[in-house]
């Protein structure tokens, strides 16, 4: 079959749905195109709370909040095509998709890319030891548990202390396996403090900072895992040594975004965009975690949305950005989110500081914004609104943190 | 009936090349998949045949397998790349080993080499060392799938008549007039007229039980990593200048677009031992370095894993008959892989033939050419549309990465996939970058479906290896 559109969007997670209300709305046909038979991405899997705070004001689960999205969806006329995976995505704007009724074409005039990302897995590190079964990423533990009723684990250790590693700690320990603790290389948690609380402390799971898991043993299926303490090279320290005897290690050690089957468009890794979300090829936007990861949902489908509305207004030739300033990493900046801005349209900046700061203050220089941050760690996104500035006609803007005395 | 100890890429084309003559020809395994063990771990590298010890046995199959390359490739329709090798002197003292290399292979009768300065090697590989003086360029070598080559090898067996069968470890045997009988620890047992041994690390184990002997066999174990398709560091197969040990540690591009680091040699007490170790990976991060500075340990890393090699103190082939109608291939160290079509029809025309004096007439029936189904993704998308229009599950995808359909996740498990590696070997399916991550719990339901096994039955590979241990919760 062949389709013609104005905005095709490609994921249908928090950030893929919010993209195509938006684009709807601005007055743009829509096609969402899913490769799951349902929308949600990950949300689907997430069945705790602290959902939608700032996109709905409400704290609702992952479900909920897909099912939020997904009504909203429902009153617009994009239309949702699930079980359907893009194989290609050309230049000439026309996208190449499957499902189980043939393969197919669509030609549109803007496309919104919203595919998320994918997690590191633990071969990746390449910990010495045996290959065997019973390590899992976080997310295929959680798919297994929550989606399948799979147990896949009697006891477990949990490698990395992201929100995603934290939250399988809680579910783990609540559906019986005995969770030995979280290992974090960092020397502080990866994920919100929040959830530090709600997810270890609450039930007593020990949290062991500046460790390291260095080698995996088993016979079939893990048995041991040693985990050594590391200094502030992350080297590893002598004689710091403990062994865990655990039948599972489940891992959460960080997210990629995920840019197929795109290749045509600057990335690093992620997606590169401006405040408006469009990338290196001017048809082409992102948003959500394909771009860089974002601390919550409810910034992914924010972000989504914004692209949904700029990618419309560009199928219907009425957005055309004259200017591009380009933002620059200063000093302690770890991630910086947009890359690019154009000073006609607001902004929101995001950034990760890349240290520890009790007290940290965050410029942005030559626009004279600061802002000072208590506690400033890198795990937590810290975000700034900015208003235009086109009257200013600036090249590029730097951003950077420092420590306030 | 002819039987064959083993599935190895050696084991599986020995039977194969029997098959052409005999239907009756059984392999025996005794893992649960097909060229799991020695043939699963290694570089895949198909060996140029210059540097063998010249008058080794090693040095006659080893050139002799790399050209019957072309032929099993498009019989069993494997993949074989012929990138070419570069043996790279990045010294002076090194730059001898590249003029002995030159003496081996005129003394082994190669002629496809070529000396490059530095600036014809800078140029076919931009991204080696800056250092480099020189290579020792081999346009024949070139890199293949080994367990690929063993399960099409395998799977012609089957089309031609003959039988696979795993999990057949075998455990005692016994002589019958001239035959024998071979006892399996699963209790079954079969009558052989002639046997071939190929187990592989434990061929001399295998020996033993037809009271023969052949060189001890120790394991000597590589390790390796396996890098990302993202970035392209190589050209071709890079080896740095050998040592009396070994070919060293190289930084090879494999068929489908990665790249491989690796393997260190060091001698392991166990055959079973398949672990990596802190050391291993640093020397080969260090070593590999030093050819491709590029190498980028730190993100572009998929896995690490290591192979064993059955190594010996003869550092040679022993192919040869036994006490009676049984013949052993073992010590089949590096280039093995290359050699094994050679060693295939050493084995039948040379030792079965001659020195058994077994008279073999061909087969009239014998399927020569096996397909090999490639991938939808491989094929147009006229073709996959019609597949579709037959089959709607060829239109969903499971596993993103490498972009395999439900439809030929099924096929794989109709044709005895019962694991989630034999699904992962048979179709590349949680093969690619996420490593699973997407289609694992998927692949494991189909496979609980498929086969009727509970989700707590399906394992990784071998027994032991379970992934579910019960449900949540009764529903």
């Amino acid at each position: 079959m062949k389709y013609e559109t104005d905005v095709v969007v490609l994921g249908g997670g928090g950030g893929g749905m919010a993209a195509a209300k938006a684009a709807d709305k601005n007055g743009a046909n829509v096609i969402l195109i899913e490769r799951e038979e349902e929308n949600g991405g990950v949300l689907n899997q997430c069945i705790h709370n602290g959902f939608g705070i700032h996109y709905y004001r409400k704290d609702l689960t992952g479900p909920e909040f897909k099912e939020t999205l997904q009504e909203e969806l429902e009153h617009t006329n994009v239309k949702v095509l699930n079980s359907a995976f893009v194989l290609d995505v050309n230049k000439d704007k026309q996208l190449t998709f499957v499902n189980h009724k043939g393969i197919h074409e669509i030609k549109t005039k803007a496309l919104v890319m919203a595919t998320g990302a994918r997690e590191r897995h633990f071969n990746s590190l390449a910990v010495p030891g045996d290959r065997v079964a019973g390590i899992f990423t976080a997310g295929v533990a959680q798919k297994y548990i929550n989606l399948q009723n799979l147990k896949p684990a009697n006891s477990a250790l949990i490698v990395g202390s992201g929100d995603i590693g934290l939250i399988m700690a809680r579910r783990l320990h609540l559906e019986g396996i005995e969770v030995k603790g979280v290992v974090e290389i960092l020397p502080y948690p990866g994920g919100l403090e929040r959830n530090v609380q709600q997810c270890l402390r609450d039930y007593n799971i020990p949290l062991y900072l500046s460790h390291t898991v260095t080698r995996v043993e088993g016979n079939k299926r893990l048995g041991k895992v040693y985990v050594s303490q590391v200094d502030e090279n992350r080297q590893i320290i002598p004689n710091t040594e403990k062994i865990f005897n655990v039948d599972s290690l489940v891992t959460s050690v960080g997210l990629i975004p995920l840019t197929d089957p795109i290749k045509f468009v600057e990335t690093a890794p992620g997606f590169i965009t401006s405040n408006t979300n469009q990338t290196s090829e001017d048809w082409i936007f992102a948003a959500g975690n394909c771009t860089v990861v974002f601390d919550l949902v409810d910034y992914v489908s924010r972000e989504g949305e914004k692209a949904g509305k700029y990618a419309a207004l560009y199928a219907q030739n009425q957005y055309f950005p004259e200017q591009k300033v380009k933002v620059i990493k200063g000093k302690n900046i770890n991630v910086l989110h947009p890359m690019y801005i154009d000073p006609n349209e607001r902004t929101k900046l995001y950034l990760r500081v890349s240290k520890t700061f009790k007290r940290a203050e965050v410029t942005v220089e030559p626009l004279g914004i600061k802002m000072v941050e208590e506690e400033a760690r890198p795990s937590e996104m810290i975000e700034i609104s900015m208003k235009p500035f086109k009257d200013k006609n600036l090249k590029e803007i730097e951003v950077s943190a420092r420590e306030l005395g | 009936m002819i039987a064959v100890i083993g599935s190895g890429i050696v084991g599986s084309l020995i039977a194969r090349e029997i098959n052409k003559y005999i239907e009756d020809v059984f392999i025996f395994e005794a893992r649960n998949g097909i060229g799991t063990g020695v043939t699963k771990g290694n570089s895949g590298i198909i060996h140029g045949g210059y540097d063998d010890t010249p008058g080794s046995l090693r040095a006659e199959l080893c050139y002799k397998g790399n050209k019957l390359y072309d032929e099993i490739s498009q019989e069993l329709s494997v993949e074989v790349k012929r990138v070419g090798s570069h043996v790279v002197a990045l010294n002076e003292e090194e730059l001898k080993a590249i003029d002995e290399l030159e003496e081996r292979a005129i003394q082994n009768g190669v002629q496809e080499y070529e000396i490059l300065d530095k600036t014809e090697l800078l140029e076919m590989e931009p991204n080696l060392n800056s250092d480099a003086l020189k290579s020792f360029y081999c346009p024949i070598a070139g890199v293949t799938e080994p367990w690929e080559v063993a399960m099409q090898a395998s799977r012609s067996l089957e089309i031609n008549g003959g039988k696979v069968l795993k999990n057949k470890k075998l455990v005692e045997v016994k002589k019958k007039d001239n035959k024998f009988e071979l006892l399996f620890e699963d209790g079954s047992s079969y009558i052989a007229d002639l046997v071939i041994n190929v187990a592989g690390l434990y061929a001399d184990e295998v020996a033993k039980f037809f009271g023969d002997e052949v060189p001890y066999i120790f394991p000597v174990k590589g390790e390796y990593y396996l890098l990302g398709k993202n970035i392209k560091y190589a050209n071709s197969v890079i080896f740095p200048t050998p040592s009396k040990l070994t070919k060293g540690c190289l930084v090879v591009p494999t068929v489908d677009g990665g790249f491989l680091a690796g393997p260190t040699a060091h001698g392991v007490k166990s055959k079973q031992d398949f672990s990596t170790t802190q050391e291993g990976l640093l020397e080969v991060r260090e070593k590999s370095l030093r050819l491709v500075p590029t190498l980028d340990f730190s993100r572009n890393v998929v896995k690490a894993f290591a192979g064993l090699r059955p190594e010996t103190r003869e550092k040679d082939f022993h192919i040869d008959v036994g006490e009676g109608n049984v013949i052993h291939v073992s010590g089949i160290r590096s280039p093995g892989l290359t050699a094994a079509p050679a060693i295939a029809r050493y084995v039948v025309e040379y030792l079965i033939q001659e020195k058994l004096h077994i008279n073999l007439q061909k087969r009239e029936n014998y399927l020569t050419h096996i397909e090999k189904v490639p991938h939808l993704v491989e094929r147009d998308y006229d073709y996959w549309g019609r597949v579709i229009q037959e089959d709607p599950e060829a239109g969903e995808m499971i596993c993103y990465c490498n972009k395999i359909t439900k439809k030929e996740i099924k096929e794989a498990i109709k044709s005895g996939a019962r694991t989630l590696d034999d699904v992962k070997f048979a179709t590349r399916a949680s093969f690619g970058e996420c490593q699973g991550s997407f289609c694992t719990p998927k692949i494991l339901k189909i496979i609980s479906e498929e086969t009727g096994l509970k989700p707590e039955e399906v394992l990784q590979n071998e027994e032991g290896s379970w992934i579910i241990n019960s449900e949540v919760r009764m529903i």
